[in-house]
């Protein structure tokens, strides 16, 4: 049972009401390494990031991170084991925090620890020097930036916990393609240095093959362990 | 790969024969701001011939929604709009959109002739109006039977069911269907759609660009403003590369995406998964402080000293690209 850390949906089972959304999903991503999800649409793709991202308790079955299973959602889970998996979401407009300037959106998560504001500032620039954000864009709100520079923002608080996982949820759907290729090479990057597990997905095939290590579809995903 | 297939081989010399339906000519918009000039449009010349799906295409922010409201005459009061935009019509005299007036626009042009649809569907539809109220009066102001509501659901992929509810009980993707029925229901002969694929999954956006494409080949013309460059090389018949408020190149799509001319152009194609998966270099300037040599040039591989203090060439449709050294394949200089 030795084995590489990953981040784990063991035989999870998720429905809204009536309607069963995944049923029986065994998904496993490993440290260092890129596993793209596809499948249709509304076949509980997204459902399965809450789901691995700590944000919506499952039915049946459970996750576990390095082999620690997690019991509880949210809130309820230590700061220490919700901080290792992060999510970029698809949509930064809906994601961000309209009120706070682009650096505040990214030390909210280290002030939430009350980590220490030199240590915070550094890290900030850190991060917005990594994922492309300007000195005077830092000082915008949401609402004064383009969609990619807000999704580079996101980005930059997806990692500023150094997570082991990352889940990216359609992050690059509305991004041109410069920006696209720009947001997929910093998280390879950060994958490779930090030997972060990824999960990427899109509906893009072609960005899918290229980007990740291995795909698996969510149809696959179902009932494997029976 | 069916992304990058063509839905129909263009046929060749078809857009000889078209006529010009917009020509734009030396069109420029700039904003007043606080204590500065944003240039949004420099300088822009264009030509879309009726049957002729162009795409914008380029970063966000560079200006390609400008150029829609442009056209359209929906820029904010603080927007000044230099040159022509001509637009031709078989039944009725050429008009300037440009110079002939909000009152004109309103009463003959916008939405009748020339259709927008919008790129955040959410804040374009008024929310205590069902979408079938919504349809129904813009189908009755225009001449068009009620039921035909029914069938242009149909076309942008919407259960007509859907259409009895209100905007904040439709999804995104819904609501960009939505008003795409919407903009089609007058049957406008140039429609400009800004980004109408955003929200939808892969099904849903090749069925939109299908539907544009099917307009275009029954005589419309449709501009499409988009990111998606996929979507562009899918159904576009030229497609229009736009960096920093210029058009910097603008020729036919197969052109362009096998062999782009513009160093720009050549380093957006090079961002595509299916290519070399690599961003262009640097950022894109604020177009507020446009240099005054090519705006490309700081991120630019081929740039010499001309580069910084002239302007470039301006583009024109089919010809010239707005680049002191553009590159040239095969040739043997």
């Amino acid at each position: 049972m030795t084995s590489s850390p990953h981040l784990l949906a063991d035989d999870v089972t998720v429905g809204y009401g009536r309607q069963v959304v995944l049923d029986g999903v065994t998904l496993r991503v490993d440290r260092g390494e890129t596993v793209g999800l596809r499948g249709p649409s509304g076949c509980g793709k997204s459902t399965l990031v809450r789901v691995l991202a700590l944000l919506h308790r499952p039915d049946h079955g459970r996750v576990s991170i390095d082999g620690t299973p997690v019991d509880g959602v949210r809130y309820a889970v230590p700061v220490g084991l919700r901080t290792r998996v992060a999510v970029l979401f698809q949509s930064p407009r809906a994601a961000a925090d309209p009120r706070l300037s682009l650096d505040d959106l990214i030390a909210e998560p280290l002030r939430a620890v009350r980590t220490p504001e030199p240590t915070i500032r550094e890290r900030v620039a850190e991060l917005t020097d990594l994922v492309g954000l300007t000195p005077d864009l830092r000082a915008r709100r949401p609402h004064a930036v383009s969609d990619g520079q807000l999704q580079r923002a996101c980005l930059a608080r997806a990692l500023v916990h150094r997570p082991d996982y990352l889940l990216c949820d359609e992050a690059t759907a509305m991004l041109d393609a410069s920006t696209q290729a720009h947001v997929a090479a910093v998280i390879r990057d950060y994958q490779r240095t930090q030997h972060a597990g990824v999960l990427v997905i899109t509906h893009d095939e072609i960005l899918l093959n290229r980007w990740a290590d291995r795909v698996v579809g969510l149809a696959d995903a179902a009932r494997t362990h029976t | 790969m069916t992304t990058t297939e063509r839905l129909t081989a263009p046929t060749p010399g078809r857009r000889a024969v078209r006529r010009p339906l917009l020509a734009v000519d030396g069109l420029g918009v700039q904003f007043r701001l606080r204590d500065t000039r944003m240039h949004a449009v420099t300088d822009l010349n264009l030509t879309v011939r009726a049957g002729e799906l162009l795409a914008v295409v380029g970063e966000s922010g560079c200006g390609k929604s400008v150029l829609a409201h442009a056209l359209l005459g929906l820029l904010p009061g603080n927007a000044t709009v230099t040159g022509h935009a001509v637009l031709h019509h078989p039944d009725a005299d050429p008009v300037d959109l440009v110079t002939c007036g909000q009152r004109h626009l309103a009463r003959r042009v916008r939405g009748r002739r020339v259709g927008l649809v919008p790129q955040s569907p959410a804040t374009a539809l008024n929310p205590v109006r069902t979408g079938r109220r919504l349809l129904t009066e813009t189908l009755r102001a225009h001449g068009r039977r009620r039921e035909d509501g029914d069938q242009l659901a149909v076309d942008v992929g919407l259960d007509p069911a859907d259409l009895d509810r209100y905007p904040h009980e439709l999804s995104g993707g819904m609501a960009q269907r939505l008003v795409t029925a919407l903009a089609l229901a007058p049957d406008p002969s140039l429609l400009i759609a800004d980004e109408p694929t955003t929200g939808l999954d892969r099904p849903l956006v090749d069925h939109t660009l299908d539907l544009l494409r099917r307009r275009c080949d029954e005589g419309s013309a449709v501009v499409l403003i988009t990111h998606d460059l996929a979507a562009a090389q899918r159904v576009a018949d030229t497609v229009a590369v736009m960096y920093a408020s210029r058009i910097v190149e603008h020729r036919d799509a197969d052109q362009l995406f096998t062999a782009p001319t513009h160093p720009y152009a050549a380093a957006l194609l090079d961002a595509l998964p299916d290519r070399a998966f690599r961003p262009v270099p640097g950022d894109p300037p604020m177009l507020t402080a446009l240099p005054a040599g090519c705006a490309f040039a700081p991120r630019c591989p081929r740039r010499t000293d001309i580069c910084a203090s002239q302007p470039p060439p301006t583009a024109v449709t089919g010809g010239a690209v707005a680049c002191h050294h553009p590159i040239t394949t095969g040739a043997v200089t």
